[in-house]
């Protein structure tokens, strides 16, 4: 039997009157995996995502959720997969329990177990005792909760988060992540687009860069941060440094109190920058070194297509 | 491709649910207004308007208005309903679930229908009542009420796939439902205007609608009732198919 990812990209564009919003989007997300989807805004995220989930029709191309066509076979995946979209939307006209009670109606779920699944949702989300609130008097955090009991109403085997955590508090997000690592556990595909890259470094196994509508690096997260060129360097200092020489100057990224925070290739051996350091007659105190962060990766991954679209 | 008539069954409960969590300003509301037109232009018009032999003016009166209160009432349910979703965002959570184009179709229609037939029977139960109105064939009363009330709801229904904004839907329902709703021959028979208004007034759609719910009353019409069933069926099936196209290809919706 062959191999069917969750869900697989070929050649996806959106052409928006001039503008393209996907510029031929190809690449498949594993069963099972956790996959971060990043870019700066107006990368394509949120329309590839739409895509995906039937809310835009794309231009051309095919998108697949676990072999079906989203646009031939549509009733199959909107039945497989669950969107979490990134506005706060509401229904101003009924209340938590009645809105998870239509949503199900809607895929043709009810009775007993269905109740069951819906008292569930409520409780697993903290939303019981709201549950008979309006959704459009509900605070941002709530309203987040409600939309994610939405999405798994009719357990979707592929939740897709857009942005989940924007906006929300510390404690909330740290309930969010619990959540969605729980789901995962449990046999989900999640796919997931934030702008905490922290979120995406802790959470996911697979990462998708995009810009401006294309895919700019797709890896694991791992790969991705190993495969990153440089190192960073934390210098402390027993005095600050009133000047620095050529070689320093050129590789400080950031200047602290009683450091400095050097950016250096990986194939740049240590002993030539202490050499520097040396020559410009610098007290260490301690050195301490790093690989790069997912953030750092993706904004030099992002700065390089700037600058050749430039 | 199977259906998903359950799915369709669930959104037209919500889209009843919802004109009835705001009764007052969905049925009550409508039906107050058009009795105002009765007391007011049935009062005024009684003795100066000729219509069928053996009808009073005020009996004349009230098929009219109960036509222009599913016609108006109809229209605002979908159009309403769909702007207000598209504003909102939420009509994304139909559009995530396995709804077809035409199971959305008949859901929002058929919760247009309920709408405007609601309030067209609270105003004729007022008419009965109050003004010994009888109807001689409850059949084409019923058969013009549906299909007139579908027709509007599938126009509301474009009119709010095609509207970005509020503005757009006062434009259309200002300017294109009310002086067809008022020149349709709702207070008067065509037969009292001048020929050229005679002839224009055959252009208007909703006028056949009024005449063949006014026969299901009177078994008198200013047109052939089989002209009026006609026409609807036209008009319902021309606003049908335009909308089913909209929907599929997900125009001002899915984008």
């Amino acid at each position: 039997m062959s191999h069917v990812p969750a869900v697989r990209f070929q050649h996806v564009k959106k052409q928006y009157g001039e503008l393209s919003a996907l510029k031929g989007i190809s690449f498949d997300v594993e069963e099972g995996a956790f996959f971060g989807l990043l870019g700066p805004n107006g990368a394509g995220k949120s329309t590839l995502i739409n895509a995906m989930s039937g809310l835009v029709i794309p231009t051309s191309g095919r998108i697949e959720i676990q072999g079906h066509d989203v646009i031939a076979d549509y009733r199959q995946t909107r039945r497989l997969l669950g969107l979490v979209p990134q506005e706060l939307i509401a229904d101003p006209f009924f209340s938590i329990r009645e809105l998870l009670d239509l949503q199900s109606g809607y895929f043709g779920l009810k009775g007993p177990k269905q109740r069951a699944w819906v008292g569930e949702l409520l409780e697993r989300l903290a939303l019981s005792d709201k549950s008979d609130s309006n959704t459009g008097q509900l605070s941002g955090g709530m309203k987040r909760r409600v939309l994610i009991a939405m999405a798994l109403v009719h357990r979707p085997r592929v939740l897709v988060l857009d942005e989940p955590t924007a906006g929300v508090d510390v404690d909330l997000r740290r309930t969010l992540w619990d959540f969605t690592k729980e789901l995962h556990q449990q046999g989900h595909t999640i796919i997931l687009t934030t702008h905490y890259l922290e979120e995406a470094e802790a959470l996911c196994d697979k990462v998708a860069i995009m810009q401006e509508g294309e895919v700019k690096a797709l890896d694991t997260t791992q790969s991705l941060l190993s495969k990153h060129s440089y190192r960073y360097l934390r210098v402390t200092l027993a005095q600050p440094a009133q000047t620095l020489t050529p070689p320093l100057e050129e590789r400080l990224v950031e200047r602290e109190p009683n450091g400095l925070v050097f950016k250096l290739e990986k194939t740049m051996s240590l002993t030539q920058l202490l050499a520097w350091l040396s020559e410009a007659q610098l007290e260490i105190e301690d050195i301490s070194s790093r690989d790069a962060s997912l953030e750092e990766v993706f904004l030099d991954l992002t700065a390089e297509g700037k600058s050749n679209a430039e | 491709m199977q259906s998903n008539w359950s799915g369709c069954w669930a959104l037209f409960i919500k889209e009843v649910r919802r004109f009835y969590s705001v009764v007052v300003q969905t049925v009550f509301a409508p039906i107050v207004a058009t009795l105002l037109y009765l007391l007011v232009f049935g009062h005024v018009l009684e003795t100066k308007i000729e219509t069928y032999a053996s009808v009073s003016y005020s009996q004349f009166l009230i098929p009219g208005l109960v036509m222009m209160a599913i016609l108006q009432n109809a229209f605002s349910n979908t159009s309403s309903s769909l702007i207000q979703s598209k504003m909102h965002g939420n009509l994304s959570f139909v559009l995530l679930s396995p709804i077809s184009a035409f199971e959305f179709y008949v859901a929002f229609v058929l919760a247009s229908v309920v709408r405007g037939v609601i309030v067209g029977l609270g105003i004729l139960i007022i008419g009965v009542v109050g003004f010994d109105l009888t109807w001689q064939s409850p059949l084409w009363v019923l058969v013009f009420a549906v299909l007139s009330a579908a027709m509007m709801g599938g126009l509301g229904m474009l009119a709010g796939i095609i509207s970005d904004k509020y503005d757009h839907l006062a434009a259309f329902q200002n300017f294109v439902i009310m002086p067809l709703t008022f020149l349709s021959g709702v207070f008067y028979s065509i037969h009292a205007l001048p020929e050229f208004w005679q002839q224009l007034s055959y252009f208007n759609p909703f006028f056949y609608m009024v005449d063949g719910f006014r026969y299901g009353f009177f078994e008198q019409s200013d047109v052939s009732v089989y002209l009026s069933l006609l026409v609807t069926i036209v008009f319902l099936t021309i606003v049908s198919s335009i909308n089913l196209i909209l929907l599929r290809k997900g125009v001002k919706i899915r984008q």
